[in-house]
């Protein structure tokens, strides 16, 4: 017999254990609730607390169990509830049990103001085994309730956060850039930095996803709220050296021309998102009813195995896609993706002006374009980016002035 | 010592094990693979166990009805060791799981 060591302790996404590309789902998303407590002026998903009209449409607990089950039984290892606020849902712990019990790890999206002494008590018998990521809107009561548009949710959202730190509940926070808050960066950031979880800056949303469900109203007051493309870049590079370092590793390995196919991400490949209601779309973002496939007539592994495969073949078409996002270089740095076309234009494959100018912003900042250029045009875009990732820095700096 | 860290225990052949209820034992893709289900069985909170080879052969017979002793027979009639090695296997897993409390003792 061999004698390996027996028992290897593992973190399952850096073990090289799957011999064929694993399980046809490893990990599953699911949006357990479009409702929310807090109003936030940016957010792209949130129905009020009370939508009756929501609430009687939502899964079932039953129904989600038996999702969660055939996820496991798939091989799905982790399940991400979000929402919405998924602690909302009365029976949010029955639900986190079940996952558990089954053998999932579980990651909580939360905005910490309705964590409970009996819930943290819960995760510090049962632990979720990866980190619940909260989000932070503010670190004065003033910035925070400006964004989420309800009093008393700053103490609220301090007093979750606090109860996680007293029973040392791993959790990592992450943040959103809004004019009422970018005054708070570095204090969040510095406080980010004493928190024993976090191995990294916090991440933030910087340039705001536009409503997923196509809410124009909603729209306005959001694009009114989306930093410039040259504002959100300086704020991306607020930190040169680390920046440029990710940049260039970024760059060498996800960004180049595409052509006419649509899904150059891995959306729909090994995971899926699951919404309020039982449909599963490929990502989060991507809820034309086109690409949606709806679960109480099927099967996560039809799904999987069936559905989204046939639309990830899906080809772009839009005359100025095919002239432009399909010849640009900096695809991947870019944004511009089915689900971003599906909230700005309803269609898949309509290029997003604002997305393009914060790649060609961005593009010039690391010195990959010149004024002027139009990164479709650019015939030497392989050296270009050989260039940058090697190290040349120069142009970096002079592009950001200093 | 963390609580998640093995300790030394005691282990007879005569005795009957099966897998704790303080952890989920999931085959995916032909793994193995141990989810804790509660706190203090890993060094770190977010880790999951494997088995190699010899240990999912071993895992796959501790169901708390077989003694060890039994088990010992049936594997040294499946591979192609003396069974002094494989007693020595068997008593390190079973002892390295007993202690991590990923299986208990039946009594």
């Amino acid at each position: 017999m061999k004698r390996d060591p027996y028992v290897t302790r593992m973190k399952i996404e850096k073990a090289s254990l799957w011999k064929d590309g694993g399980p046809i789902l490893q990990a599953l998303d699911i949006e357990i609730t479009e409702r929310c407590n807090n109003n936030c002026l940016h957010c792209c998903i949130n129905l009020p607390a009370d939508d009756s009209s929501a609430l009687a449409r939502e899964l079932s607990a039953e129904a989600l169990k038996e999702i969660l089950r055939e996820a496991a039984a798939l091989g799905c290892m982790t399940v991400r509830f979000t929402g919405g606020e998924p602690l909302l849902r009365k029976d949010f712990e029955e639900v986190y049990l079940y996952a558990r019990k089954i053998g999932l790890k579980v990651v909580l999206f939360t905005n910490a103001t309705l964590m409970t002494p009996s819930l943290v008590e819960l995760f510090s018998q049962i632990p979720p085994l990866e980190r619940i990521e909260v989000s932070v809107y503010g670190m004065k009561r003033t910035s925070c309730e400006a964004i989420t548009r309800v009093p008393g949710s700053f103490d609220a959202a301090w007093h979750g956060i606090n109860l996680l730190l007293e029973r040392k509940i791993p959790f990592a926070v992450k943040g959103v850039l809004l004019p009422a808050n970018r005054g708070d960066a570095e204090e969040f950031e510095n406080w980010a930095a004493t928190l024993p979880w976090m191995d990294d800056l916090p991440s933030y949303s910087v340039f705001l996803d536009l409503h997923g469900r196509r809410n124009e109203k909603k729209n306005q007051m959001i694009r009114t709220l989306r930093p410039t493309p040259q504002e959100g870049v300086i704020f991306l590079a607020r930190r040169k050296t680390t920046y440029l370092e990710e940049m260039k590793q970024f760059c060498s390995s996800f960004i180049g021309r595409t052509g006419d196919q649509l899904f150059s991400c891995n959306a729909g490949i090994g995971g899926g998102c699951v919404d309020a209601y039982g449909y599963f779309q490929l990502c989060m973002g991507l809820r034309h009813p086109d690409t949606v496939y709806d679960l109480s007539k099927g099967s996560l592994k039809e799904a999987m195995t069936r559905f989204f495969p046939e639309v990830r073949k899906l080809r772009a078409s839009h005359p100025d896609y095919l002239a432009r996002c399909a010849r640009c270089f900096l695809k991947g740095l870019c944004e511009q993706c089915p689900g971003r076309s599906w909230t700005e234009h309803g269609t898949m494959d309509t290029p997003i002006e604002y997305l393009c100018e914060i790649a060609h912003t961005q593009a010039k900042q690391l010195g990959m374009l010149k004024e002027g250029q139009l990164a479709w045009e650019i015939e030497d875009w392989r050296e270009r980016i050989r260039s940058f990732s090697e190290g040349r820095e120069n142009e970096f700096r002079t592009s950001c002035g200093s | 010592m963390s609580s998640g860290q093995a300790v030394e225990v005691r282990v007879s052949l005569d005795g009957l094990y099966k897998p704790s209820e303080d952890v989920v034992a999931r085959t995916v893709e032909g793994e193995i693979i141990i989810v804790p289900l509660v706190a203090g069985i890993g060094d770190l909170e977010d880790e999951l166990f494997t088995l190699n080879e010899t240990g999912k052969a071993i895992w796959e017979r501790l169901d708390g009805k077989r003694k060890l002793r039994d088990v010992l027979h049936e594997l040294s009639e499946e591979f192609d060791a003396s069974e002094g090695e494989i007693e020595q296997d068997l008593i390190g897993l079973v002892g390295e799981l007993v202690g991590r409390r990923i299986l208990v003792a039946v009594t």
